[in-house]
């Protein structure tokens, strides 16, 4: 495994000899046009594999297993791009693949979600071939703004990152850091609309009731959780989950009309701030009004 | 054309000779020199080899005495498997050092440079974005040889481009080529039966076609487009489409873990996986095409397209492989055909044979040429040319005369024979023919000969009678005007 602390380079460093600024808008006219008999996009996205997976775990589980709800649903802009921000948690979270088939299944306009994920995805063997062709693709601040400047499309992100996923299940719905605010400058670079979305189940569906360093040091997997299933059923109890009910939830989009904007540090602060706030508020106003964790 | 006179390093490689032969055929273009340690592989209509390698002063010279305006540097090696690390430092990072060394200072003719770089600039790392940018640095300092040597070139010509404000600097990092006639690591490995791969991965490819790196320098030579650049067909696809494309199986035979033990062991049974080319078939590697195409370029493959044709030479390569021998040029029995006195039948190769049209614009070429051997007095030159072509006109028809007359005692005299350079429309420099003449040692000057023109071997005989008046350099001018056919 590579490391993947960031590292510079420690030669000569300089600037690319003054390439010449070429407009954003100008570069999106040459951006390549689609090739209709590829199953692949240039993401590495397949049509095929994806649908495969769509039409029959994720269709099981989000129909008969998680029994899914929705609300909101309008508040995903039809064309554009446009960020989703939402929180995290369990083991092997499903949240995502609900946000995705939520959209595919109830909006009037579905469109593919671009999932990101971990760096780690990309380096281990397995993940690094399946979670690409299902449409994750690394959370690379450059990949973020092509995927909403450029092709316009909606995106995923999780800004609490791995944090979320480490924390024990007796630290459930409590947002950790919204990272360092990245999500908020990647939208407002973009000038692409953030919405909110709140998802309830996933941390009752893989609880996580300790994580154990040395196994996760020793097979180099990202964190290495004990879940009722996990690690005694193996790898594919990863995937036991048990059969919460999952209420999703979209707020209402935050527009960033105005160039520039990403470069007031305080001003991205304060919406990644305001950001967390609405979804936590709504999270606990969610969990208020749930009378079981198995029927909601 | 932005470029007029124009030095190509690496001439005898793929690179270098592919864009001379598009070059030449600018007819804006006046000259067109390249310069290698070895012989040019491939024809090259009119442009001058001369037989140096990066060594600074020497370039300089070569720079200075012909004017260059544009130097395009194809040299880069970007495969460590086609050379030992240590030769390939030496080419990649002191070879361009020493060819910028030979465009420095003020007083430097050169006003462009062109640099052909490749997309192993940004490596291959797990945290890399999906497309790079010119802009964006690599995550991670360089791993494999090749890639470090890349970083360590390129950071030469960003120092070039600092000091040099007013040339341009093009910059241009190819991703990985695919064509029928280049040679490359990968290539090899998509011409196996089944197309090897790191079990559990799918990396992601760009291609580009050798037409379009060729057609992609020669932008940069055509047009004025200072910067860095990645040159990458459209399309990025994953490795297992790759290998759908080509019609073979994929077959993750390398281990995710111990992969670069696996590799020697392919390399022992003869299978050649390089570092830089084994982190590519981990991690993949995607570039953001889109500035080269906002500076003019147009590209003609996609990547997509760039594997079919690979494919379909692939398929075809193991058919008609013996039977059509591709037509190898070969110097020195072009140079036998004509220069050789016992070439009697030159009507029989195409290259020698002269039509009479042929034979007057022969003639009148060595009329103007003539009138210039005069070195001292030509203070207005376009006053000069003017009378030169009226001049040459009339020796035309005289040519053509004489040319009828010719014909008929073609057998009982030897032909005139062409000039070796069928360039010489250009605005010949009145000075003497080899800059600081006087401090070349008499084997420099000898060395020198082969490359210089009818003429000036004239006036350079003469110069030397004035003055040194060294036996062997004379006898060794003489001999190379009589291999001419100096009586023309």
């Amino acid at each position: 495994m590579p490391e993947s602390r960031r590292t510079t380079l420690s030669i000569r460093e300089r600037e690319a000899p003054s390439t010449a600024l070429v407009p954003a808008d100008e570069l999106k006219k040459h951006l390549p046009g689609v090739e209709p008999d590829r199953q692949l996009t240039d993401w590495g996205r397949s049509e095929r594999i994806e649908g495969l997976y769509d039409r029959t775990i994720v269709e099981f589980l989000y129909r008969y297993w998680f029994r899914a709800e929705v609300e909101g649903i309008e508040n995903v802009p039809s064309t554009g791009g446009a960020l989703l921000v939402s929180n995290h948690g369990g083991a092997l979270p499903p949240d995502a693949a609900m946000i995705s088939k939520a959209i595919k299944e109830e909006h009037a306009h579905p469109r593919p979600v671009n999932i990101t994920v971990e760096h780690f995805f990309k380096g281990y063997p397995g993940f690094s071939m399946l979670v690409s062709k299902i449409g994750c693709v690394p959370a690379h601040p450059a990949n973020v703004h092509r995927l909403l400047y450029d092709e316009e499309q909606l995106v995923l992100v999780f800004p609490e990152g791995r944090k979320a996923t480490e924390k024990l299940y007796k630290d459930r719905y409590r947002l950790r850091r919204f990272g360092r605010g990245g999500f908020v400058e990647a939208a407002m670079r973009a000038q692409a609309p953030i919405v909110p979305v709140c998802v309830v189940g996933a941390e009752e569906s893989a609880p996580v009731f300790a994580q154990v360093g040395l196994m996760q040091r020793l097979t180099g997997l990202l964190y290495f959780p004990i879940t009722p299933t996990f690690p005694h059923f193996g790898l594919l109890g990863m995937l036991g989950y048990l059969p919460a009910k999952f209420k999703l939830r979209f707020l209402e989009p935050i527009y960033f009309d105005e160039e520039g904007m990403h470069e007031d540090k305080a001003l991205v602060q304060t919406v990644a701030h305001e950001v967390r706030a609405r979804i936590q508020e709504n999270l606990f106003d969610m969990l208020a009004t749930r009378k079981s964790v198995w029927f909601g | 054309m932005d470029s007029k006179r124009i030095l190509i390093t690496g001439i005898s490689r793929y690179w270098g000779g592919r864009l001379a032969q598009a070059l030449e055929a600018f007819p804006e273009v006046e000259a067109v020199i390249g310069v290698d340690n070895e012989e040019p592989k491939v024809e090259l209509e009119r442009t001058e080899y001369v037989k140096v390698g990066a060594q600074h002063a020497l370039l300089r010279r070569v720079v200075e005495a012909a004017e260059i305006d544009t130097v395009v540097d194809t040299r880069l090696v970007v495969d460590s498997a086609t050379m030992p690390s240590s030769r390939a430092h030496e080419n990649n990072v002191m070879g361009t050092m020493n060819i910028l060394a030979a465009c420095t200072g003020s007083d430097s003719p050169v006003k462009k440079v062109v640099f052909k770089s490749s997309t192993h600039f940004y490596g291959c790392h797990q945290d890399d974005p999906a497309f790079f940018d010119e802009t964006m640095r690599r995550p991670h300092p360089p791993k494999t040889g090749i890639e470090r040597d890349i970083v360590e070139a390129e950071a030469s010509l960003n120092e070039y481009a600092e000091r040099h404000p007013d040339t341009a600097v093009s910059v241009l990092r190819f991703a990985n080529v695919l064509g029928p006639d280049v040679e490359t690591s990968h290539i090899k490995l998509f011409s196996l039966p089944v197309v090897p791969m790191i079990l559990g991965f799918d990396p992601r490819y760009q291609f580009v076609h050798e037409d379009d790196v060729v057609h992609a320098l020669e932008h940069s030579v055509k047009h004025r487009v200072p910067g860095t650049f990645n040159v990458a067909g459209d399309g990025v696809l994953a490795l297992s489409e790759v290998a759908g494309l080509l019609g073979k199986p994929y077959a993750p035979v390398l281990p995710p873990w111990g992969t670069g033990i696996a590799a020697s062991v392919a390399r022992r049974i003869g299978v050649e996986i390089p570092p830089e080319a084994l982190e590519q078939m981990r991690f993949g590697r995607g570039v953001d095409n889109r500035r080269y195409k906002a500076a003019g370029f147009t590209y003609k493959h996609t990547s997509l397209e760039t594997v079919e044709k690979l494919g379909e030479y692939l398929r075809l390569h193991p058919v008609v492989r013996g039977a059509q021998e591709p037509y190898r040029y070969e110097r020195e029995v072009e140079d036998f055909l004509r220069w050789s006195p016992h070439v009697k039948n030159t009507r029989t190769t195409a290259a020698s044979a002269l039509s009479r049209e042929q034979l007057a614009e022969l003639q009148r070429l060595l009329t103007s040429f003539a009138g210039t051997v005069d070195l001292e007095d030509v203070p207005d030159r376009a006053a000069e040319a003017e009378h030169r072509a009226v001049a040459a006109e009339q020796a035309a028809r005289d040519a053509a005369d004489r040319a009828e007359r010719a014909e008929k005692a073609v057998r009982s005299r030897p032909k005139p024979r062409p000039e070796p350079s069928p360039a010489p429309a250009r605005p010949k420099p009145r000075r003497r023919p080899v800059e600081h003449y006087d401090d070349l040692a008499q084997e420099e000057v000898i060395a020198l000969l082969a490359s210089l023109e009818h003429d000036d071997l004239e006036t350079l005989r003469d110069y030397e009678r004035d003055h040194a008046n060294r036996p062997p350099v004379i006898s060794a001018i003489e001999s190379v005007l009589a291999r001419r056919g100096s009586t023309v």
